[in-house]
């Protein structure tokens, strides 16, 4: 299959305006679910760009103006955690990802482009508001993350468009919670991961955002839950556990599959969620 | 579709006409005839086939050649002739860390690049640093004896 390495953001935007191409950046889920026969190239549908090089892709830098942390989407993920402004709940998931050689290549717009249900970096992105710089040729759009995400493999992103870069917004909370649960720390998917972030104020909640990967076709998030929680005392959060449980019982909708059950995994997901609550001061 | 290719492989200028899509296991392995890379999983899980990219490890397996344009590859047979490569060579022997040997060139590499970012690891460090990286003989037990042995050893090497 033929491949092509554009120099420029804009020579690779004018590729994709001309005909379905592949983009490949990290390549570890795409030279995996391509894989053919050892020894032999990976197959490929459509002709492969790699914009794993472009330096505009490469960047990270706050923009202080408006206080956003701007993730150009070819960095890797062991990049990312080499960067000081990258928040820690980023970081702690992708501590668990994969494997240091995979870290290597892997990178946050991948993650994101393969929109897998068990993605590790979304449900933290989530939390953190975080929105994908969409572009062609033509135009740019900034959609969150929470709307990009369409289902299992599926994504709002355009044949003719490449996420660009991730931006999230410079907050300070001063809690935040992550938890992988997996088989085993190293190379392992998700059976159920949680994010969550808090700010309190005076022993009340005055924001919350909680995230949960692997439960669903896409992270779950409820707006209605997080309204329901702001403004509460913390010592009343244990008495609320079983209304806010209920709020999240429609969303959170796993599956059985060689990695969990079903079963196992909404309880997981209820217990850390009771975790998260009860640790907030 | 061939393309032609340039980079660095074990310090040499190298070049070819290749399937850019080919992964770089099979090129170093076939056209280069450097078998020290192993194929265990294929799918970047086992580490067998690790190699170093610009210095950082990366899988073999899961890089397209035509990705690599003038970077730099080092392999197993490249990292042999260092001073580094003696210390652990050593430590691997006296901590009775080998047995078959398939993935020894994989936890070499991932050795080197973890001494490389820190060069006296705890053991909690050494676990994570040949994390994607399997053996199915010793254990890991004494392959993390022979890394630390090798850190204390080689003090100022890395």
């Amino acid at each position: 299959m033929v491949t092509i390495t554009p120099k420029t953001l804009d020579e690779a935007l004018e590729f994709r305006s001309k005909e379905r191409m592949i983009p490949f950046a990290g390549g570890t889920d795409l030279m995996v679910r391509r894989r053919s026969w050892s020894g032999t190239s990976p197959h490929f549908e459509y002709p492969v760009l790699f914009i794993g090089k472009l330096p505009e892709l490469k960047k990270i830098a706050v923009a202080a103006e408006d206080n956003i942390l701007a993730i150009g989407a070819g960095v890797s993920l062991t990049e990312l955690l080499e960067h000081p402004e990258v928040p820690e709940i980023l970081k702690q998931a992708i501590r668990v990802m994969a494997s240091p050689a995979i870290r290597n290549l892997a990178t946050l717009g991948g993650n994101i482009c393969n929109s897998s249900p068990a993605a590790d970096t979304l449900p933290p992105l989530t939390v953190l508001s975080a929105t994908l710089v969409l572009q062609n040729t033509a135009s740019r759009r900034e959609v969150p993350v929470v709307e990009f995400i369409k289902g299992p493999g599926h994504n709002d992103l355009k044949t003719d468009e490449l996420l660009t870069a991730i931006h999230i917004p410079v907050v300070k909370n001063n809690f935040y919670f992550y938890k992988k649960v997996g088989t085993r720390k190293a190379d392992a998917l998700s059976k159920v991961s949680f994010a969550g972030l808090a700010q309190t104020s005076d022993e009340i909640i005055t924001e919350i955002k909680i995230a949960i990967g692997a439960v669903a076709p896409r992270v779950v998030s409820s707006v209605e839950a997080e309204a329901f929680l702001k403004g509460k005392p913390i010592s009343d959060l244990p008495k609320l556990l079983p209304e806010l449980k209920q709020m999240y019982e429609e969303y959170i909708r796993p599956i059985d599959d060689q990695r969990s059950s079903a079963a196992y995994r909404k309880e997981v997901s209820f217990r850390l969620m009771e975790h998260f609550i009860t640790q907030l001061k | 579709m061939g393309k032609r290719i340039e980079f660095t492989l074990n310090h040499q200028k190298v070049s070819l006409e290749t399937d850019p899509l080919r992964r770089l296991l099979d090129v170093l392995r076939e056209d280069f005839e450097l078998t020290g890379p192993k194929e265990g999983c294929g799918e970047g899980e086992c580490g067998a086939c690790s190699v170093l990219l610009n210095g950082r490890l990366v899988n073999s397996c899961l890089i397209a050649v035509g990705t690599i344009e003038g970077q730099e590859i080092t392999t197993i047979e490249g990292y042999r002739d260092s001073e580094r490569f003696k210390v652990l060579d050593q430590a691997f022997a006296d901590a009775g860390a080998v047995q078959c040997g398939f993935c020894i060139p994989g936890m070499i590499m991932a050795a080197e690049a973890l001494l490389r970012k820190n060069s006296k690891p705890s053991e909690m460090e050494i676990r994570e640093g040949i994390s994607g990286n399997l053996c199915r003989c010793t254990g890991y037990g004494m392959i993390v004896e022979a890394i630390q042995l090798a850190a204390e050893r080689g003090a100022g090497l890395w």
